[in-house]
């Protein structure tokens, strides 16, 4: 694994720099919640997910429901990083005629499920997890959720499905990075004590600092190997993690960066 | 309806669809704490491990649903017409018609034939809106062997379908040799003076008001247009160049279904015939027995059968101008 750390970290910066150059040229999308969600996704994608990237349906894969479907430009990054398509087209995103829509969607290769309104994640997930089960498949399913869309109803309906039928191949991932689009998510709509809410729903809960590469392996796995109920990894991170002008600033929730602002971030996220 | 003729209520054609279509094991069926009165208990007890019961969870019933659709399973997922189509319309919307997954949603307990639950469970609104839906495909059959077909040819078709179905027993139309297609509307009764074409429970209402019309000499075409979308376009240009008055029929709103969706077809196509919609005129209903309901609100077989007079008079006038 420590041999690893590097290249997951090497990977993380990628989806940074890639996420921010999108961003840029596209003269619109979102930022924050991109950066805050770089190592969950490296881990994901070059430590714990199997997958082929040249069998993008393969039916034993392990899925991944990417909820908040505006940080779309990471995950893109990730898929194109692991293959799934060159890295050329991420040129093309939120452009006409792009397999690479604004928010997640299945023109993209492996993308299974149309995202982009927040809280219908987990329920998909949970239908992924189900039809698992059916099959005796050993796939796991990973959803990654915002702080602020666990304000949405939906999903406690699902957190409460997903105990219910004992969906132990569901693993939730929250970036709890604080921010939402308005401000803090403690400000707006407390959504603590979080940990507690789905312990009390009947998951297992797993908490970790989101940009530590061993901590997030460690939580993963720890995750996957506990049986018999869903488990939760509630990661602590930071909008716009890396740039310092970004960082835990709400208004680069949904705000391209200019040249200027393009060039030092870079620079920063190169130099970290 | 005619006494001693024999009836069936339109869901009770949904339990036996989804029996029919049982042994695929990909077949899975969800329900939001209505699988009694929907029917489809009748599958979940008879294939538990397939039947799942989501609780009253119409919005994370239908992410689920699509969900278990990207793996390759063909989920049912049923509720009343209004919980499934107004709590859950963002996830039928995202995740599954934009997602293009294969899930059928079948919404019992539609229109005013609902009767005493009054107008928050009489959902009039849900064959406009999801006719809306890019992608989205929708049925509404008018009898319980109609139904029980239904569900058969959506299980052959893949692709997002809604099935509208509604509470009390009405007169049984079809038997078993009942070929059910989607996309094509079934010419029930000829007439060339005008014609009807209706949908649901409305269909045999208009049977009735045909044979009242019959008896003033009036001849009128009866068809039931079970699928509205896609609609059959050359059965509705086909009747309306024959009978030149058309007169459509619906137990919901008149803003938006099955009246628009032929509207829309019979303006396309140049044949500016007279039309009259029956329907819910642009209001709320209130609670009482669906005969009572049909009678105070318009839709009763009188008057469809006053409906087919208005437009028999309008094209006399048209002729004569
Ligand atoms: C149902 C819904 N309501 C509103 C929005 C608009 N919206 C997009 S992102 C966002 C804030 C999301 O905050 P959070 O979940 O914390 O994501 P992150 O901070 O990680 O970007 C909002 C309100 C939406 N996409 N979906």
């Amino acid at each position: 694994m420590l041999a690893d750390a590097d290249r997951l970290k090497k990977a993380a910066k990628e989806i940074r720099k890639q996420s921010l150059i999108m961003t840029h040229d596209a003269g619109s999308g979102h930022p924050g919640g991109s950066l805050s969600c770089a190592e969950i996704l490296s881990a994901l994608f070059f430590y714990k997910m199997k997958y082929n990237p040249k069998d993008p349906k393969w039916p034993d894969r392990d899925r991944i429901v990417m909820s908040k479907g505006h940080a779309s430009p990471a995950l893109y990054a990730a898929l194109s990083e692991a293959g799934f398509f060159p890295k050329e087209e991420l040129k093309t995103y939120r452009q006409l005629n792009s397999r690479l829509q604004g928010h997640a969607s299945i023109y993209t290769p492996s993308i299974d499920i149309c995202t982009g309104s927040l809280g219908q994640g987990l329920s998909v997930g949970n239908g992924i997890a189900m039809a698992g089960k059916l099959d005796s498949k050993s796939y796991n399913v990973y959803v990654i959720m915002g702080d602020g869309e666990l304000q949405e109803g939906q999903v406690w309906e699902a957190a409460k499905s997903a105990a219910h039928y004992k969906l132990d191949n569901i693993i939730a991932i929250v970036d709890r990075n604080g921010l939402q689009q308005n401000g803090p998510t403690e400000k707006l709509m407390r959504i603590e004590p979080l940990a507690e809410k789905f312990h009390a729903f009947g998951w297992h809960t797993i908490e970790v600092d989101g940009h530590n590469i061993s901590e997030l392996v460690n939580g993963l796995d720890l995750a996957t190997s506990i049986k018999g109920k869903p488990k939760v990894v509630i990661a602590k991170t930071i909008k716009g993690k890396g740039v310092s002008f970004m960082e835990n600033v709400s208004s680069w929730h949904g705000k391209a960066p200019n040249d200027d602002q393009l060039k030092q971030a870079l620079s920063e996220v190169e130099a970290n | 309806m005619q006494p001693g003729q024999k009836t069936a209520a339109i869901r009770d054609g949904y339990g036996k669809g989804l029996l029919r279509i049982a042994e695929d094991n990909d077949v899975v069926v969800l329900d939001a704490d209505l699988q009694d009165s929907t029917r489809s208990l009748q599958f979940g007890e008879n294939h538990p491990e397939r039947f799942f019961t989501m609780g009253i969870s119409e919005a994370d019933m239908v992410s689920t649903a699509a969900g278990l659709a990207t793996c390759g399973k063909k989920p049912y997922a049923s509720s009343f017409a209004c919980f499934l189509v107004r709590n859950a319309l963002d996830q039928i919307f995202v995740s599954v018609c934009y997602s293009k997954t294969n899930v059928k949603l079948v919404g019992s307990h539609a229109g005013l034939a609902t009767g005493e639950d009054g107008p928050t469970a009489q959902e009039i609104t849900d064959i406009s809106v999801m006719r809306s839906l890019p992608n989205m495909k929708v049925i509404v059959p008018a009898d319980s062997m109609q139904t029980e077909k239904a569900v058969e040819a959506m299980h052959k078709q893949e692709g997002p379908m809604y099935m509208r179905m509604s509470r009390m027993p009405t007169p049984i139309i079809y038997d078993d040799s009942h070929v059910f297609e989607i996309g094509k509307g079934y010419i029930l009764r000829e007439g060339e003076n005008a014609a009807i074409i209706a949908c649901g429970t409305m269909v045999s209402e208009s049977l009735k008001a045909a044979e009242e019309l019959e008896k003033e000499g009036i001849k009128a075409t009866v068809i039931n247009m079970s699928s509205i979308k896609p609609i059959d376009r050359e059965l509705v240009i086909e009747t309306a160049n024959k009978t030149k008055a058309v007169v459509t029929a619906e137990d919901h709103t008149i803003i938006g279904g099955l009246g628009t969706a032929v509207e829309e077809v019979l303006f396309e196509n140049r044949a500016y015939v007279p039309i009259e919609k029956i329907g819910v005129k642009d209001m709320f209903a209130e609670s009482g027995k669906p005969e009572e309901l049909y009678k105070k609100y318009g839709l009763s077989h009188d008057h469809i059968a006053t409906a087919v007079k208005r437009v028999i008079y309008r094209k006399a006038q048209n002729n004569r101008g």
